[in-house]
C-alpha cells in the first residue's frame, strides 16, 4: 500500500521532484519502471508451465513460498524471441490489481541503470511508440541524450493477466 | 450514516457481536417453548439489551428503537407480568430475523425494510397492548432480577433524578465513554452535570488514559428509573453509582445500587460482551477462553509452516545422497524434525478449526419453522457438535446441509397421520451427526421417514433418459440417482423443495470441497445421507504424477485406483476418443498431455498409467506417464498473484523447490468432456 501511495503522491508533485526509474533492455530499446515497484531482480530459472494461458505467460515459480507468475516481455510486445542468455533476468515487480497487490516477474534481456528522471524531461508518448502500445507507456523521457520508455506497469501487467490484448499489440 | 474510522472499527465489533447476540436470542427462544425458565429469558433479554445499547451508542436509531420494543416485551416476560405464549415466541423469532437484516443493512449502509419493521412493531405493540398478568404472585416464575420491577411504583415516577457517578480509574481503558452516556442522558431530559475534579492528580502524574473525574448529575423530567439504569448498565460494575429522585430526601437505600448490579455475574458478562469493550482486557468466568483471530494472520502462519514442511522434505531428499558414518545421526535428526514439523502443523491448523456446532446451530430454528409450515412433528437430534473442521469448509458446507435438512423434512418425514398409519411414532426423528473417521469428517443426516421410493426414482430416471431403459442398477446406485442434475421426485413443486435443482448442486458443492456424498435408504424405514469431507482445505493428500517433464498433483480423495490397461481393453470411439473397459464399465481416457498441452513420453494409453478418478459421480481414466510419491501438499493459490485457471485448483511447492500444479478433478473432467465435443460423456458411476 505504501508503494501505491508514494507513487500517487509523486505523480501529483511531479513538477518539483524527480522519480527514480530502473531501466532494462528489450530488443535494443531501453524501458523504465518505477523503482519503487521493483521488489527484486533474479536470474532466470526453470518455470512450471500453466495450461490454457497465452504464450507470453511462461509459467510460475516459487518465490520464497509464493507462487509467482513469470511473463516474457518480448512475447508480450510481440517482439522476436531470443534464447535466454547470461544477462537474461527476471524483474520481480509489485503491481496493483484493483485494491490488492500482485507480485509478478517479467523476463527482460538485461537490466541497465537506475536514473533520476525529472518531470520536466518526460513527455507524454506519441500515438505510435516503437513496438509498444502507447496505453502501456506512461511517458517518454530523455536522460543523458538517451530516450527511455517509461512503462505503466500496473496497466501492462493487469492487461496481460486479464488477457485483454489491445489492438496495437495484436497488430505488432 | 457514516462514522469516523475509529468508530467504524468498533462498530464492526458491534455488528459481529450483534449477530452473535441474535444467535443467542434465537436459540434461547427456541428452547423457551419447552421450558419457560427465568434464566433463559434473562439470557435472551441480555442479548437484546446489548444490541439496543450498542446500536444507540453508535447512533443506529432504527435498530435501537426496534430492539427497545423487543426488550420491553422480554422484560415483561422475565418479570412474569406477561405470559410466554407460542405466539409471542413466534413474533420474537421474527423480530430476531428482522433485526438480523437490520444489522446487515446498517453495516452495508443500505436502507431498512420499513414496512416489515412497522408490521413487526405493530405485532409487538399488540402483544404489549394486551392486559398483562396480575402482579407477580409469590411463587410466580420471577427471578432475582426482578428487584428493579418490584420496587415501589413511586420510585419509578419522579420529576427528576440526581445521580452521583464515580467511575473507576480504568473506565476508559475498557472503552466506556462517559460523554456518550451523557449524550444519551441529555436526550432523556434537561441535563446538567458537574464534574468533581478532586481525584485529579498533578499533571506530571496524570495518566491520559485514566479517568479521574466523577460527576454529580441532575436530570429533570418524567423518566422511568429503568431508562437510567440502562444508560449505566455497561458501567455499573465499574463505578459507584447513586441514583435518587429529586425531592426525595429519603436516605439512599443500598437496594437500588444492588438492583442495578444484580445479578452481578450476568451483568458483568453483558458489560464484557458489549460492543464498547474492544480489547479483551481481562477474562471473566463466562468466556470460553477463545480468541478472535483474523483469518489472514492464521493463513500467514500456515504458510510459514508449509515452508517448514518444504525444507524438511528437501533435507530428507538430501540425506539419501550422503554416505559417511554420521548418516544415522542425520537420519535421526531428520525424523525428529519431521515429527516436530507435523506436530507444529497440526497445532497451527487447530487455530482454523471450529466446532461444527457453528453450522448445526441454525437447524433447530429451521426445523422449528419448517415443521410448523409443513404440519409435521419433528424431533431434531444433534450429535458430535464439538467435532472440529476447517473454517472455510464449515462455511461452505452450511448451505448444502440446509438443503439436505429441508429435503429430509419435506420428502423424507411423513405427516403425523401417515406415520401413525405406518405404525411409527407420530413425531419423526431427524438426526444430524458429525464425527471423525480416518482423517476425514463425516456428517450424517438421518431421518426415520419414508425412505426413497426406488421404483419411482427408477421410473423418473428412465423418463428423463438419465439411464438407459434396460440398465440394471443396484439399490445403492438407484438411490444415488437423486444426485443427477435435473432430478426431482417431489410430486408437487413446493416452495420448500422440489425444483429439481438441488441435490446435484449439493453434490457439486461437496465435491468442490474435495468431499464426497452418498445416500442409503430403506423404504419405510428412513434415509441416511453421508457426507465425507477433508479436515482442511489448506493441505491435501496428493498423488504426484508425471507427464513428460511436468509434475502434477491429484487429490487422493478423487482417485479410485490406478491401472495399466492391456491393448485389447482400449477401443476408439468415433475414431478419436478412446475408451477403456474397467471390469463391467467403459470409461473415457483423458490424456493429461493433450488437456494441458505438454509433451509426454507416450500418447499411447497402453504405455502409461491410467489414474481412474471420480467426481460428480463421473469416472474417467487420466493418462499419465508415471506415478511418483504420495505426499501431503500445502495448497497455494494461483489467484493471489495470477488468476484462476480452468482445470487447476492451485499450486504447491515440492521438496526440490519447484512449483507443481494441483489438478481440479471435477473441473478437469468437465473440461475434458467439453473438449471432446461431447463425443464421450464420462461414465456415471
Amino acid at each position: 500500500m505504501s508503494t501505491a501511495k508514494t507513487t500517487a503522491g509523486a505523480d501529483k508533485s511531479a513538477a518539483e521532484t524527480s522519480e527514480q526509474y530502473l531501466t532494462f533492455m528489450l530488443a535494443g530499446e531501453e524501458y523504465g519502471v518505477d523503482i519503487l515497484r521493483v521488489q527484486e531482480i533474479k536470474g532466470w530459472d526453470k518455470v512450471t508451465r500453466i495450461p490454457h494461458t497465452p504464450d507470453y505467460v511462461l509459467g510460475v515459480i516459487n518465490l520464497r513460498g509464493a507462487v509467482v507468475p513469470i511473463l516474457d516481455l518480448r512475447r508480450r510486445f510481440g517482439l522476436e524471441t531470443i534464447d535466454f542468455g547470461p544477462t537474461t533476468v527476471v524483474i520481480v515487480v509489485r503491481v496493483m490489481n484493483g485494491l490488492t497487490e500482485r507480485t509478478v516477474g517479467v523476463v527482460v534481456d538485461a537490466v541497465s541503470e537506475v536514473y533520476n528522471v525529472d518531470a520536466a524531461d518526460s513527455k507524454p508518448p506519441p500515438d505510435v511508440c516503437g513496438s509498444v502500445d502507447t496505453v502501456f507507456v506512461k511517458a517518454l523521457a530523455t536522460v543523458e541524450e538517451k530516450m527511455l520508455i517509461l512503462l505503466d506497469i500496473d496497466r501492462l501487467i493487469g492487461n496481460s493477466i486479464a488477457d485483454e490484448v489491445s489492438p496495437g499489440v495484436a497488430a505488432a | 450514516m457514516t462514522l469516523d474510522p475509529e468508530m467504524a472499527e468498533i462498530a464492526k465489533v458491534f455488528f459481529q457481536e450483534s449477530r452473535e447476540g441474535l444467535d443467542v436470542m434465537e436459540s434461547g427462544l427456541l428452547s423457551l417453548g419447552a421450558t419457560a425458565d427465568t434464566e433463559n429469558i434473562n439470557t435472551i433479554f441480555r442479548a437484546a439489551h446489548s444490541i439496543k445499547g450498542g446500536s444507540a451508542t453508535f447512533g443506529f436509531a432504527e435498530v435501537a428503537d426496534f430492539t427497545h420494543g423487543v426488550e420491553t416485551l422480554l422484560d415483561q416476560m422475565r418479570n412474569g407480568v406477561r405470559p410466554v405464549t407460542p405466539e409471542a415466541i413466534q413474533t420474537l423469532l421474527q423480530a430476531c430475523d428482522c433485526l438480523r437484516e437490520m444489522v446487515a443493512a446498517t453495516e452495508a449502509e443500505k436502507p431498512h425494510d420499513k414496512d416489515r419493521i412497522a408490521a413487526l412493531n405493530a405485532d409487538i405493540t399488540h402483544i404489549l397492548g394486551e392486559p398483562p398478568n396480575q402482579a407477580p404472585t409469590p411463587g410466580a416464575p420471577s427471578g432475582t432480577a426482578d428487584a428493579a420491577a418490584a420496587q415501589p411504583a413511586a420510585a419509578n415516577e419522579s420529576s427528576g433524578w440526581r445521580i452521583a457517578f464515580e467511575p473507576v480509574v480504568d473506565l476508559l481503558r475498557v472503552r466506556n465513554e462517559p460523554t456518550r452516556m451523557f449524550a444519551e442522558l441529555n436526550s432523556l431530559g434537561a441535563f446538567t452535570a458537574r464534574a468533581d475534579v478532586s481525584r485529579l492528580p498533578p499533571l506530571d502524574e496524570l495518566d491520559p488514559e485514566s479517568c479521574y473525574l466523577s460527576w454529580n448529575i441532575e436530570i429533570a423530567g418524567q423518566i422511568p428509573r429503568a431508562r437510567l439504569d440502562e444508560v449505566f448498565d455497561w458501567v455499573d460494575s465499574r463505578c459507584r453509582l447513586d441514583i435518587v429522585p429529586i425531592g426525595s430526601c429519603a436516605p439512599l437505600l443500598p437496594e437500588p445500587v444492588a438492583s442495578a448490579a444484580a445479578p452481578l455475574p450476568a451483568n458483568l458478562a453483558v458489560a464484557q460482551r458489549g460492543p464498547a469493550s474492544g480489547a479483551p482486557v481481562q477474562k471473566t468466568a463466562g468466556e470460553s477462553g477463545s480468541i478472535r483471530v483474523a483469518t489472514e494472520k492464521v493463513d500467514n502462519i500456515i504458510n510459514l509452516v508449509g515452508e517448514l514442511l518444504i525444507t524438511q522434505s528437501m533435507l530428507s531428499g538430501f540425506a539419501d545422497g550422503i554416505e559417511p558414518d554420521d548418516l544415522d545421526r542425520l537420519r535421526q535428526g531428520l525424523s525428529q524434525l519431521a515429527r516436530n514439523t507435523r506436530e507444529l502443523q497440526e497445532s497451527v491448523m487447530q487455530i482454523r478449526m471450529l466446532p461444527i456446532s457453528f453450522a448445526f446451530n441454525r437447524f433447530p430454528r429451521i426445523v422449528h419453522d419448517l415443521s410448523r409450515k409443513l404440519g409435521k412433528k419433528v424431533e431434531l437430534k444433534l450429535s458430535g457438535e464439538g467435532t472440529e473442521l476447517d473454517k472455510t469448509v464449515l462455511e461452505k458446507i452450511s448451505d448444502p446441509l440446509v438443503h439436505l435438512v429441508r429435503n429430509a423434512l419435506d420428502h423424507g418425514l411423513e405427516t403425523p397421520d401417515r406415520r401413525l398409519a405406518a405404525g411409527k411414532h407420530e413425531s419423526g426423528t431427524l438426526e444430524l451427526a458429525a464425527f471423525h473417521e480416518g482423517g476425514n469428517i463425516i456428517i450424517e443426516v438421518r431421518d426415520d421417514g419414508a425412505g426413497l421410493n426406488k421404483a419411482k426414482i427408477l421410473q423418473k430416471a428412465r423418463e428423463r433418459a438419465l439411464i438407459a431403459e434396460d440398465q440394471d442398477l443396484s439399490d445403492e446406485q438407484i438411490d444415488n440417482l437423486i444426485f443427477m442434475p435435473g432430478f426431482s421426485t417431489a410430486e408437487q413443486v413446493s416452495d420448500v423443495s422440489g425444483r429439481g435443482v438441488g441435490m446435484d448442486v449439493v453434490r457439486r458443492n461437496i465435491n468442490d470441497l474435495g468431499g464426497h456424498v452418498q445416500i442409503s435408504s430403506k423404504q419405510g424405514v428412513g434415509s441416511t445421507i453421508r457426507i465425507r469431507l477433508p479436515l482442511t482445505l489448506a493441505i491435501l493428500d496428493g498423488q504426484l504424477v508425471r507427464v513428460g517433464k511436468e509434475v502434477y498433483v491429484i487429490s487422493l480423495l478423487a482417485i479410485v485406483e490406478t491401472i495399466q490397461v492391456a491393448r485389447e481393453r482400449v477401443n476408439t470411439l468415433a475414431g478419436r476418443t478412446e475408451v477403456f473397459r474397467l471390469r463391467d464399465e467403459y470409461l473415457p481416457v483423458v490424456k493429461l498431455c493433450d488437456q494441458f498441452g505438454v509433451e509426454p513420453d507416450s500418447r499411447n494409453a497402453t504405455d502409461g498409467l491410467l489414474v481412474v478418478v471420480e467426481s460428480d459421480g463421473k469416472r474417467a481414466g487420466v493418462l499419465v506417464d508415471d506415478l511418483l510419491a504420495q505426499q501431503q501438499v500445502v495448497i497455494k493459490s494461483l489467484e493471489s498473484n495470477f488468476k484462476p485457471v480452468s482445470g487447476i485448483a492451485g499450486a504447491t511447492i515440492l521438496g526440490d523447490g519447484t512449483v507443481a500444479l494441483i489438478i481440479d478433478v471435477p473441473d478437469f473432467i468437465r473440461e475434458a468432456v467439453k473438449r471432446s465435443g461431447g463425443a464421450v460423456t464420462a461414465h456415471a458411476a
